[in-house]
């Protein structure tokens, strides 16, 4: 018996799709912004290895890089009631993101730091620049501009995860598409278009990322 | 002709009189005789009926099988079947009751007769016990865990309030996780996942707020067994009245049984 596509019932609940679309985008947003800063912070203190700051961001990466994320997403959402912290499911699930981007970003801006030859550091005092403007000339612009595709990959990596909040109840695309489905048993048609919903919103990052790459970061000044 | 043929036809209207009441009277005098009960129960959905440790059937199912088996003063013979069995043991003659958490409808009732109900079997709104809810206006402002896509979030989505927020998980687990860590006010699910629950966690038992959806349990028997089924009948009343049956259902549901049952 061949199968009788129906995309009606799928596009009868846009809405819903864009609404999570939407969402999956903002909480996107607010772990990239917040967790690339949190990894700005680490990145230095790890590579300037700042005691006692440097080991905690150490444990604090290696936690959260050998733990999955849906496990952190519980254990924030599930897990800390029971020590009197609650958060509603928004606030989880940016916290989830932006703790775990924030762990990854710190290795690899951390990395890119690193990559700056000890040279250009002694040639930028001799030029009589101020501890605040070597900072942010001479270590974390270069260093953002070598780790730049990498950066970005894991945000685009964090937004694609970001679907797994579903399981807590957020409501961003993965939820649309899992209600939809539960109620129309559409699954093919469903989950096909939540798909290439979640590619032109990866295709969309990244270009904008390039973008803000190519004006701020790696371009001249 | 004529003659023979109507005594004919009376000798077969006697015959029948005669062996209706028999029939009837067949189900319960055959146990009586037999000096044993033979009931189907479930083994695989608890607490209505599971395997225990001890490997015998066990759970509310077989509680109530034991009372009936008492109150005839019969030994108890339990077979264990599953929900797609439990009917053709039944009208095949294995066995003479299925006692096996088995609802009611129409197309059930067109080849087995069923008792009054004996348990409760229903979809509801549950929470705390200081929780001021009693109706489907008081779910106004609060949150409530569902499965998504079980028959209890479509029955809640049709019946809720605007103001009410359903959170909506992937499964029983997460949704039973999200009421005992406070993530939510209430909870709808069935009256037996309540009971896991306050099995596993008594300090946050969740009673019955809303009723979403009742299908409660009966004792199936064959048809034509109008004896038998008076007399199960008459057990479950007197079980009811006496406060055994509140017994087995406060010992496997953890709730008592309901006044309108």
């Amino acid at each position: 018996m061949a199968y009788q596509f129906d995309f009606l019932p799928v596009l009868a609940n846009a809405d819903l799709l864009l609404q999570g679309a939407f969402f999956t985008l903002s909480l996107t947003a607010v772990g990239t912004l917040l967790g690339v800063g949190l990894g700005i912070i680490g990145a230095v203190l790890r590579a300037w290895r700042i005691k006692p700051f440097s080991q905690l961001f150490g444990l604090y990466v290696e936690l959260i890089r050998n733990t999955p994320f849906i496990v952190q997403l519980f254990f924030i959402f599930f897990g800390l009631p029971a020590l009197g912290v609650r958060m509603n499911e928004w606030e989880a699930a940016a916290l989830a993101m932006v703790i775990n981007l924030g762990a990854y970003s710190t290795e690899i801006i951390r990395a890119g730091i690193q990559a700056i030859p000890g040279g250009q550091l002694e040639a930028a005092a001799a030029l009589a620049m101020n501890r605040i403007e070597i900072f942010r000339h001479v270590v974390l612009r270069p260093a953002l501009a070598k780790v730049w595709p990498a950066l970005s990959s894991q945000i685009i990596i964090v937004m694609l995860g970001s679907a797994v909040c579903s399981q807590i109840s957020t409501e961003e695309l993965s939820f649309a598409a899992n209600f939809i489905q539960s109620r129309n048993f559409r699954a093919f048609e469903t989950y096909l278009v939540t798909t290439l919903l979640y590619l032109a919103m990866a295709i969309l990052i990244r270009q904008l990322l390039a973008w803000v790459g190519r004006r701020f970061v790696v371009g001249g000044r | 002709m004529h003659k023979i043929q109507r005594h004919l036809l009376n000798l077969f209207i006697a015959g029948l009189a005669l062996s209706l009441p028999s029939a009837f009277a067949d189900g319960l005098s055959d146990i009586t005789e037999r000096g044993v009960l033979k009931v189907a129960v479930p083994q695989d959905f608890p607490p209505f009926g599971s395997i225990g440790p001890d490997m015998q059937p066990r759970g509310l199912d077989i509680d109530t099988a034991q009372l009936l088996a008492d109150q005839l003063a019969v030994k108890l013979e339990l077979t264990p079947v599953n929900s797609t069995n439990r009917i053709p043991f039944l009208t095949t003659g294995k066995v003479d009751l299925v006692i096996s958490s088995l609802g009611k409808n129409p197309e059930r009732e067109a080849v087995i007769d069923f008792s009054s109900a004996y348990a409760p079997f229903y979809l509801g709104v549950f929470g705390p016990e200081d929780a001021a809810v009693s109706s489907l206006a008081d779910l106004e402002g609060k949150t409530i865990s569902v499965t998504r896509g079980a028959v209890e979030d479509i029955e809640l989505s049709k019946v809720a309030p605007k103001g009410a927020t359903l959170k909506r998980f992937e499964d029983n687990n997460s949704t039973i996780a999200a009421y005992l860590s406070g993530q939510v006010d209430l909870i709808a699910s069935g009256n037996v996942v309540m009971a896991a629950i306050a099995e596993r966690n008594p300090k946050r038992v969740p009673l019955m707020k809303i009723n979403l959806k009742d299908s409660p349990t009966y004792v199936g028997l064959n048809k034509n067994e109008a004896a038998l089924l008076t007399k199960v009948n008459a057990i479950i009343a007197s079980a009811k009245a006496d406060g055994s049956l509140n017994a087995i259902s406060e010992k496997w549901l953890k709730q008592p049984l309901p006044a309108g049952l």
